[in-house]
């Protein structure tokens, strides 16, 4: 029998459909692993394998009752630490949240438990989304499965979502939840090689999901490939009337209209990422990607996107401003840590319950977040990002006016080794600069893996599309991947 | 316009006082302004709280459309603009009420924007003593939860029911300047409010307080410095405080000082106002737009139902009860001052016409001054209201009928009202049981007036003969003969006739 653990999304459902294996028999399998790898990869803040096993029953027992499943049915996924899952600690990864159990359930993940989907547990992340490497988790950060050639030297995950892109990576899921504010699917993908899609802007309710930066907060889906990323979008978007933002569409049949074949369709190379001193392996991948989406029949033309180089810089306040107000609830007096000094007045109790619960890169950015918002500071900041956040948009628009979809490389580099960004928030930030442009625009992005380096880490490719087109990035998506034959996995060594 | 003669007469020479308003009315509406609960007064601590009023993680508003349409219809009201495009924004600070850390509110692109509101000074001479008082804005926000200091030795307690709750902040141009136009505006603002239904106007639980701004400036000179006394709720503590800043703020200046622009509190047991915080330890609140939240935009058919959602408001009522009722401008303007009177007067109208079988404006007068003098008299020194009172409009249109028929005589009326308010039972039934029912049949006083004459014939000659101060005497003799009960009018009519 083959192990249950190496299918994806769609292998798994259509098997417990056709009766190949039952729901509950891969609940076990998962959840085996996820046991097996906590120490080594501390993917997970806490797993939930009765949840698993729960939701694998009910599966099979509607199967047995011949009622018609859903499209996540007999699915165990892990769901990012991001979402309130009801009864289920919810905590960012963060010690302010942490024991905090929701009342409530994120639609989100209540679409997925609707169509089928069971919990492993809740993965790791950066602290409240914020990092790229996982470094930022109050839990411990994540370690990557993969490692280079002869050194155990701990690789980061990407971030935030690293204990998603870790678990799918090491098959303790098949699929997770991730959540891109301004490349947080997108890099742990490329960094782990997996597929991961950021939706546009609103296709997601944002209703339950710990907010970071409200007006970037996207969540997406993330899997092996192409086609499980489409069913799982397929089950998680959808308009929800108690997020004001949410998108009032219809969901589209991304799945039902999968086609790698791009005869027709123009591809957009911006010329502005070609940044300074980007390794020339970066450089490779991007020219192969050209050359698959060719022979996919897709005519590419250069486009400009000409601020560009302003987007990161835009982003580095525009996130930290709306931070610093989503994070003032947290404040020790309704739920979470209350850190309580002797003698303590309210603003001794804010204080020392904020200093004990927050991590340094949340301070850092509430800090910033909070100058940037300051009188006298406000339309020199914040102001002035917007108006460039308006100009990357516009840029967008430009270039789709002749091209279908855009294709970059997902990151500056393949994966780094733990440690090595961490005493240089600037470099870290960095890692953002090619993922960030396209959550300012709230365009639907994704990355897809697409070969090796030298070192034998993943490189991933991003596809960014234009707004409401998933459509588009998927298929652009579909013919980089089946023309990759991406199949490396990392050696198990945990 | 009049223009005020309030001065504060310092040492160095008069002051005039310049007085802004700044209005919290809490919109009346089943639910909170960006959530579900429900927004009742009085109910128990944190029993109306969302997931969003506590601020939960992840937890996002969703605008209340009845909200957004209440202070519209206000904004309508007084002829403001009505802005078709307007967005909210956080106002960031930290305290124990305010779960997110952040209110929700709209300082950038307010819902509504220039209006007015005219006031009256004077209530018997109102052509002659109005003053329009400029609105600068009208905006949305969430008021916050209340602390409770009572409940334990150390701690404070939070209740989170107000949380969210949607208020109306009016902000005034700085266009009064005395106390007493002060206390107009406000009254006016809150009838107005009440006509509309958009806010109960309730100041002692809190649905309606004012942050009141104060400088004083030699007349002709430029603005001086301000203070703002923050949720002053009744109409006499505004005038209070405003008199008491004003007067300290003269005491500081002529004594050399500069005034601080800060925050002050105003204790009504005392009538003063003492410092809350000064301008240099004000919060820095870091508004910006609300990313959760899109913009308001308003298209013209729900302006259209807003609009025609509108009553006929107080100015335009007193108008025409003045014009179309013949009413004195005293009167129009007491029974308009509140829409439970007018609503209260207008069915009493429609009543005693029908019962009088007269058009309405025939008997507004009539119904007008019983209403003013006699109701609201008695209601009075009961110690209770309009709105409480046992007698209905139906009731009172039925004593006036009795009236008008002359079924009972003005002074028996007031008996039988008096009556109606103790017991509440009809007119007719008290009339009939106090036999309070007055004689007007001509045969039968004609009668009795007879015998009082031919009892006195020398008083009739003494009456003929030029002692015309007898006739009273007649008439006593007469009611007193009929018990009372005569119809003195038509003893009167006779008597006349008799004596030639």
């Amino acid at each position: 029998m083959t192990d249950l653990t190496e299918l994806g999304v769609a292998a798994i459902r259509d098997g417990v459909a056709k009766g190949d294996f039952t729901a509950v028999e891969v609940a076990d399998a998962f959840n085996a692993n996820v046991a097996a790898a906590q120490d080594a990869l501390n993917a997970f803040i806490v797993a939930t394998p009765e949840a698993a096993v729960e939701a694998a029953r009910a599966t099979d027992a509607k199967r047995a009752a011949g009622e018609t499943l859903g499209k996540m049915a007999g699915v165990p996924i892990g769901m990012k630490d991001l979402f309130a899952t009801k009864g289920v600690q919810t905590t960012a990864a963060s010690h302010i949240l942490e024991g905090f159990k929701p009342e409530y359930e994120s639609t989100v993940s209540q679409k997925l438990w609707d169509a089928g989907a069971g919990m492993l547990g809740k993965l790791n992340l950066d602290q409240f989304a914020m990092g790229s490497s996982n470094e930022t988790s109050y839990f411990g950060n994540v370690i990557s499965p993969w490692r280079r050639p002869g050194s155990n030297a701990p690789l980061a995950p990407g971030g935030s979502s690293g204990g998603s892109s870790a678990a799918i990576a090491a098959r303790l899921c098949p699929a997770a939840t991730g959540t891109d504010t301004g490349g947080s699917i997108r890099q742990p993908a490329a960094f782990t090689g997996i597929t991961g899609i950021k939706p546009t802007y609103g296709r997601c309710s944002r209703w339950g999901v710990v907010a970071f930066a409200s007006s970037l907060d996207q969540a997406g889906a993330m899997a092996h490939d192409v086609t499980d990323c489409s069913i799982m979008l397929e089950a998680m978007t959808g308009f929800d009337p108690k997020d004001s933002t949410s998108l009032d569409m219809p969901v589209p049949e991304w799945t039902a209209n999968l086609s790698a074949d791009l005869k027709g369709k123009k591809v957009g190379i911006p010329r502005e990422y070609r940044v300074d001193g980007m390794p020339a392996e970066i450089e490779a991948i991007w020219q192969q990607g050209i050359a698959w989406l060719k022979d996919a029949g897709a005519e590419v033309v250069d486009v400009t996107l000409p601020h560009t180089q302003y987007a990161l810089p835009a982003y580095y306040i525009i996130a930290p401003a709306e931070a610093s107000s989503n994070l003032a609830r947290y404040d020790g007096v309704r739920y979470g840590l209350r850190d309580l000094p002797d003698g303590a007045n309210l603003q001794d109790m804010y204080a020392a319950t904020r200093a004990a619960g927050f991590g340094a890169e949340v301070k850092r950015r509430i800090l910033i977040g909070t100058y940037v918002l300051s009188a006298g500071f406000y339309d020199a900041y914040y102001t002035q990002a917007q108006k460039v956040r308006t100009l990357i948009s516009h840029d967008f628009m430009g270039a789709f006016s002749e091209v279908d979809v855009l294709l970059t490389p997902t990151a500056p580099s393949a994966a780094f080794a733990l440690g090595e960004n961490a005493d240089d928030p600037l470099a870290m930030y960095l890692n953002d600069v090619f993922t960030v442009p396209a959550s300012l625009a709230g365009l639907p992005a994704m990355s897809v893996p697409a070969g090796l380096d030298a070192q034998g880490l993943p490189l991933g490719l991003q596809l960014i599309g234009k707004p409401f087109d998933e459509q588009g990035v998927l298929n652009a998506g579909l013919a980089i991947e089946q023309r990759a034959g991406f199949a490396a996995k990392p050696e198990k060594w945990w | 316009m009049t223009e005020s003669t309030y001065r504060i007469q310092g040492a160095t020479g008069d002051w005039e006082v310049v007085i802004g308003l700044e209005v919290h009315a809490q919109v009346t509406s089943n639910s909170k302004l960006f959530s579900g609960s429900a927004t009742a007064f009085g109910a128990e601590p944190n029993s109306q709280v969302s997931l969003v009023d506590a601020a939960m993680p992840g937890m996002l508003p969703v605008p209340n459309q009845e909200c957004i349409r209440q202070a519209v219809r206000t904004g309508m009201a007084i002829n403001a603009q009505i802005n078709k495009w307007s967005r909210f924004d956080r106002k960031n600070y930290f305290y124990a009420d305010l779960p997110q850390g952040y209110q929700i509110s709209q300082l950038y692109h307010p819902l509504v924007g220039e209006g007015s509101i005219e006031i009256v000074l004077d209530e018997k001479d109102p052509e002659n003593s109005t003053k329009t008082i400029g609105v600068e804005r009208i905006h949305v926000e969430q008021d916050a939860g209340k602390l409770m200091h009572d409940q334990h030795p150390t701690m404070s307690y939070v209740d989170l029911n107000r949380s969210g709750v949607a208020l109306m902040e009016i902000v005034s141009r700085p266009d009064m300047r005395s106390p007493a136009e002060a206390g107009a505006y406000l009254t006016k603002l809150r009838t107005i409010l009440r006509y509309v239904g958009s806010c109960d106007g309730n100041m002692d639980q809190g649905s309606m307080r004012a942050d009141v701004n104060v400088s004083v400036r030699k007349p002709g000179e430029p603005f001086g410095t301000r203070t703002e006394t923050k949720n002053v709720n009744s109409v006499r503590f505004v005038m209070q405080a405003i008199e008491h800043e004003a007067n300290r703020q003269v005491d500081v200046l002529e004594s050399g000082g500069t005034i601080v622009q800060e925050t002050r509190l105003f204790d009504p047991n005392s009538g003063t106002t003492r410092s809350m915080r000064s301008k240099e330890d004000a919060h820095d609140y870091r508004y910006f737009p609300d990313p959760d939240l899109l913009p308001l935009e308003l298209d013209d058919a729900f302006l259209e139902d807003c609009r025609g959602s509108l009553p006929e408001l107080p100015d335009a009522k007193r108008h025409r009860y003045e014009s179309d009722l013949d009413l004195s401008a005293y009167n129009a303007g007491v029974l308009t001052a509140d829409v439970e009177t007018a609503r209260w007067f207008e069915l009493l109208l429609a009543e005693t016409a029908k019962a009088a079988g007269k058009q309405p404006a025939e008997v507004a007068k009539q119904a007008s001054n019983w209403l003013i003098s006699e109701l609201f008299g008695a209601l009075n020194k009961l110690g209770t209201s309009l709105e409480e009172s046992p007698v209905t409009p139906e009731k009172g249109a039925e004593l006036l009928a009795l009236v008008a028929k002359g079924t009972i005589s003005g002074s028996a009326a007031k008996q039988v009202l008096e009556l109606m308010l103790e017991t509440g039972d009809d007119a007719g039934a008290i009339v009939e049981r106090e036999g309070l029912k007055q004689e007007s049949d001509t045969g039968a006083i004609e009668a009795e007036v007879d015998k009082v004459l031919a009892a006195n014939a020398d008083k009739v000659e003494q009456y003929k003969a030029g002692k015309e101060a007898l006739f009273g005497f007649f008439v006593g003799q007469t009611m007193k003969a009929m018990k009372g009960k005569g119809n003195p009018k038509v003893v009167n009519e006779i008597l006349k006739a008799k004596l030639g």
